[in-house]
């Protein structure tokens, strides 16, 4: 198959197949990034403007790695949380970047949806490094990603995905991505923040950790954010870590080889007792450098796709 | 000058009216239902309209519009909201005092009642504020709005949360028989919301209001009318609960209407998708058991009226981020074809729609419209409920266009529209 769209926005839009296109792809881009010369012409003379409305320097960097190991030119655009809702508005500073000469947009926002602003707008090509609650869809792809490289498949592994479901975008795109590709996918953590709305995803739910284990692959920790716990979601930090966070114990219960996960930086002693986040490092390592490979098999394909149409 | 209207079919619920028959108008007011029409035909002095195959019924009365101004001109005017109302069918609007200053007081009552009476061409009646500033704290100046012209108060937009406040605005009200009208939403169980809690907030990570958010109101809301006696009218009704909670209190005899909006019976969350700005509005749009229970409602007429919560905002403004968006729609010129549709589906007769855009609304806010009866103003819409259009911005007369049924091919057209004997719209 070959891959038809011009934006990717996150998983919940795209089928079994493109899903499977994109991993495939990013095989072939991996290989790239261990050569000598880590470079292919892909995206020469397009100009990629990463557009990030919140500070992450970790998803930013692995971008602006991936788009210039493709050769493209680089802009970036940052601009912190207050702007968002002062001054200039998304679109206009967006249209902006385009009549400067960008052709692809990646954006990272704090409000779910402004990825479909633009693409609704504007001839760009829209990559979402991040929206809001909504979806995370290359750090999924990632996951997705490690997860077949370490288990050599992702059809019928049981796959947790624990913490803050309500608010994770990691989760959502994980949710659709595990789901689509034949993984039975179980969520857990306090009812304050699991979903109540969650059929259509097939996710199964579950609000005790241990039994949630029983049985796993893929143990998937989300991190907490740390500002939620002066909110009313749940009494203490302490209390989310005695029933909420993994320690080795708990680990028992899954599977012998359970692998363990993490879309980083950790909460040392609150997701993942210190011990499973030292174990775990070297899973979560490749996670990272995995996200580079992911991100580069995202820009070719729609650089492709745009090229076709 | 006499308008003669002949050959359509008169539709009256004020008066059990349905037949065909003709209309004679005359300085302004209804004259007299002609058997004959041949001598009027030759009086030079006499226009006249040919409503063959068209349906003639009182102009339509709307109980929940914001009119932007003073304030928010860019969004509309009191003029270029009569304009929308008359391509409506809409004779007689009623504007919630959301304004800026908001209408707590009686020189703001005044202000827009002289706008209205220079700059617009259909009948407009304010609602006044039920606190100062709607800030729900302490009662606005109530009687001398009601002095002023006000028909009713309300703090749409936001609930009065604090319940001994309301609880004297409904005794206070009760001077001057006026309602209290109600937005019931608890704005902490809605928190930061910005659509209905469900599958497909919960798919956009938006953040959602759940039902609760307006059952809970108006049940306290009842709760309170109970106690003191008070006419009580909640808006734009979107779920389930409120229709059960409605239904249950007036079976018991407390004083409460209810008003239902084209696009609670019309869309649903779905909408939303795409994050669909056009689609944002308070109370969000809800899931099919909500509007179908919305639809049952208007049948079982638990929901009296109907009424649009027609809400302005300028494309710049909805052209943002979901969650920066405001909430609203326009609905003012798509009111008619959208509640055609009931009758289509056969969940209405024609009369029983008309009743609840005319005579109904009218009777909750005691206005005096919304009738043809020998006497009244010549106040009336003339429509083809089977004629075919596509709803697109050209022919939006309000100032903005932000409306999720742009593109949608509906029946039902206005012809004309007349406000006290004189022709304000003609398509
Ligand atoms: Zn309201």
């Amino acid at each position: 198959m070959t891959f038809q769209r011009k934006h990717i926005l996150g998983l919940e839009e795209l089928s079994a197949e493109e899903i499977t296109l994109i991993l495939d792809t990013a095989e072939s881009m991996k290989e790239v990034s261990e050569r000598d010369v880590k470079k292919v012409p892909a995206l020469r003379g397009v100009t990629v403007c990463n557009l990030f409305y919140e500070p992450s320097t970790r998803t930013r960097s692995s971008f602006e790695i991936a788009e210039k190991r493709l050769s493209a030119d680089v802009l970036n655009f940052t601009s912190s949380h207050s702007s968002v809702t002062k001054g200039e508005t998304l679109l206009d500073t967006a249209r902006n970047l385009e009549a400067m000469g960008a052709s692809v947009i990646v954006i990272r926002h704090p409000l779910s949806g402004a990825p479909w602003l633009l693409a609704n707008e504007l001839d760009s090509s829209i990559i979402n490094a991040g929206d809001g609650s909504h979806e995370h869809p290359s750090q999924a792809l990632l996951d997705l990603f490690t997860i077949r490289e370490i288990k050599g498949k992702i059809k019928g592994l049981k796959v947790v995905i624990a913490g803050d479901i309500l608010h994770s975008r990691v989760a959502r795109s994980n949710i659709w991505g595990l789901s689509k590709l034949g993984a039975e996918v179980r969520v857990v953590g306090p009812p304050t923040l699991i979903p109540k709305y969650l059929k259509q995803t097939k996710a199964k739910t579950f609000y005790n950790l241990d039994k949630a284990i029983e049985g796993a692959d893929v143990v998937m920790m989300l991190r907490i954010q740390m500002e939620r716990q002066d909110s009313e979601y749940f009494p203490s930090l302490r209390e989310y870590s005695r029933f909420f966070g993994l320690k080795r114990d708990k680990l028992k219960k899954a599977k012998k080889n359970v692998t363990v996960m993490h879309p980083g930086p950790i909460n040392r002693g609150i997701e993942l007792s210190s011990d499973i986040a030292d174990d775990a490092g070297s899973v979560i390592l490749d996670q990272v450098s995995n996200g580079i490979a992911v991100r580069m098999a995202m820009f070719y394909l729609v650089a492709s796709a745009r090229r076709n149409q | 000058m006499s308008i003669l209207i002949k050959g359509g079919r008169i539709i009256d619920p004020s008066q059990k009216m349905d037949e065909k028959a003709n209309i004679l108008i005359e300085n302004g007011k209804v004259k007299s239902f002609p058997k004959t029409t041949k001598k009027l035909e030759q009086d030079k002095k006499v226009k006249v309209i040919n409503a063959k195959g068209k349906v003639v019924s009182p102009g339509f009365v709307d109980i929940h519009v914001h009119l932007r101004e003073p304030g928010f001109e860019h969004k509309e005017t009191i003029s270029s909201g009569c304009k929308s109302a008359a391509a409506g069918g809409f004779t007689t609007i009623v504007c919630m005092p959301n304004t800026n200053p908001i209408n707590d007081n009686a020189s703001v009552t005044e202000y827009i009642m002289l706008k209205a009476r220079t700059e617009g061409i259909v009948n407009v009646f304010p609602i006044g504020a039920i606190t100062k500033g709607e800030k729900g704290e302490s009662l606005a100046q109530i009687g001398e709005m009601y002095e002023a012209g006000c028909v009713g108060v309300s703090d749409d937009g936001v609930p009065v949360m604090n319940s001994k406040v309301l609880r004297h605005a409904m005794e206070y009200v009760q001077a001057f028989d006026i309602p209290v009208i109600s937005h019931a939403e608890d704005i902490n169980l809605s928190g930061a919301g910005v659509m209905n809690e469900g599958e497909v907030s919960t798919q956009l990570g938006l953040a959602g209001i759940p039902c609760a958010s307006e059952d809970i109101i108006v049940s306290r809301d009842i709760t309170v009318a109970e106690l003191t006696g008070a006419r009580l009218h909640i808006c734009h009704v979107s779920s389930a609960g409120s229709v059960r909670l409605i239904k249950a209190a007036k079976k018991r005899g407390v004083k409460v209407t209810a008003e239902a909006t084209p696009h609670h019976f019309t869309l649903t969350d779905e909408a939303v998708n795409q994050y669909n700005t056009n689609a944002k509005m308070n109370p969000p749009l809800r899931t099919e058991k909500d509007r179908l229970a919305v639809i049952q409602g208007l049948k079982d007429d638990t929901l009296d009226a109907i009424a649009t919560d027609h809400a302005p905002h300028s494309e710049d403004e909805k052209k943002v981020e979901f969650d920066l968006a405001p909430f609203g729609i326009i609905g003012l010129e798509t009111c008619l074809p959208l509640s055609l549709k009931l009758v289509e589906d056969k969940v209405l007769s024609l009369n029983k729609m008309i009743s609840k855009m005319t005579n109904i609304p009218s009777d909750i806010l005691k206005l005096g419209k919304g009738t043809l009866a020998v006497g009244s103003a010549a106040d009336v819409v003339i429509f083809d409920p089977d004629k075919e259009i596509t709803v697109d911005t050209d022919m939006i007369h309000s100032k903005s266009t932000n409306s999720p049924f742009i593109g949608w091919n509906l029946k039902g057209k206005v012809e004309h529209t007349l406000v006290n004997g004189k022709v304000v719209f003609s398509a």
